[in-house]
């Protein structure tokens, strides 16, 4: 049986390459991949408590953290469709009309 | 005992390798094709974690649908000859890496102080044999947490019509229905 606690270390694992995804990426689109693979992570953590309880609550929430994922997908994509139509790009550092 | 060990290993490096790769390329393409690969071995651990129903929903919705989803973006927007050097930014590249690992850090902290209950092997307590079916799923979704269930049809209805509210295209650019 594999300790519950290496678990928790891959679920931070994955988040901080997530977050370092976020913060190093200038590609709009894998910005928004880093940003999904955190959610992913916290998926991850929330599976692994469910486990420890022995209790199905864990389960419902990511059911319900992925629906949130799907719509979070949905809607990013179509604002990232709507920038790469008006400023031709979508690299994250041309994104700099409120710093003028 | 052995092969569950090995199992969760090789799944733990593919999800980590999959993902650093995922960060680290330019194609977005294969960007996506990476993330799949962290998915595919982020469900193996979900099944491993006697998440079974969990895991299946991981694959069909994560890497069936919404990376197809990015796929399609990724065709519509036609990036070629796109170059994205981060040489503009303020913060220099160490500095980053530095924050995220001080980050990654404190949350191994915060993993360690976790204090298992009493009772629990390994941390882990004894479960029944459909803990995690679909069966045991549905019945917690369907009566505890139906509420929460039925108003996530009201999100999915608001992004469908967020996402087709923003990308349509306004009539006086074109002209066209389009």
């Amino acid at each position: 049986m594999v300790p519950i606690v290496h678990y928790l270390i891959l679920s931070a694992l994955l988040f901080a390459i997530g977050t370092i995804g976020v913060i190093i990426s200038r590609n709009l689109i894998i910005i928004f991949m880093a940003i999904e693979l955190m959610l992913n992570a916290a998926n991850l953590a929330i599976i692994t408590f469910s486990r420890m309880h022995g209790n199905v609550d864990g389960h419902a929430f990511v059911f319900i953290v992925l629906t949130v994922a799907a719509a979070e997908a949905a809607v990013g994509l179509a604002i990232m469709i709507m920038i790469f139509r008006n400023k031709e790009t979508i690299n994250a550092d041309k994104f700099n009309l409120l710093k003028r | 005992m052995l092969i569950e060990t090995i199992i969760f290993y090789t799944a733990a490096v593919l999800a980590i390798g999959g993902a650093v790769m995922m960060i680290r390329q330019q194609n977005p393409v294969a960007s996506v094709l990476y993330f799949i690969v962290s998915l595919v071995a982020q469900a193996i651990l979900y099944v491993q974690l006697s998440a079974l129903f969990i895991g299946a929903l991981l694959i069909i919705i994560y890497a069936g649908a919404i990376m197809v989803l990015f796929l399609f973006v990724i065709m519509l927007l036609n990036l070629r000859g796109e170059k994205f050097e981060g040489a503009q930014s303020k913060i220099g590249g160490g500095a980053k890496f530095v924050l995220s690992i001080v980050f990654f850090v404190e949350l191994i902290f915060i993993v360690k102080q976790i204090v298992f209950p009493p009772g629990m092997q390994n941390g882990q307590q004894q479960i029944a044999d459909t803990f995690g079916s679909v069966e045991m799923v549905a019945t917690h979704l369907f009566r505890e947490y139906l509420f929460p269930f039925e108003l996530t049809s009201i999100l999915l209805l608001v992004a469908i019509i967020g996402a087709v509210v923003i990308a349509k295209r306004e009539k006086s650019d074109t002209g066209g229905e389009i």
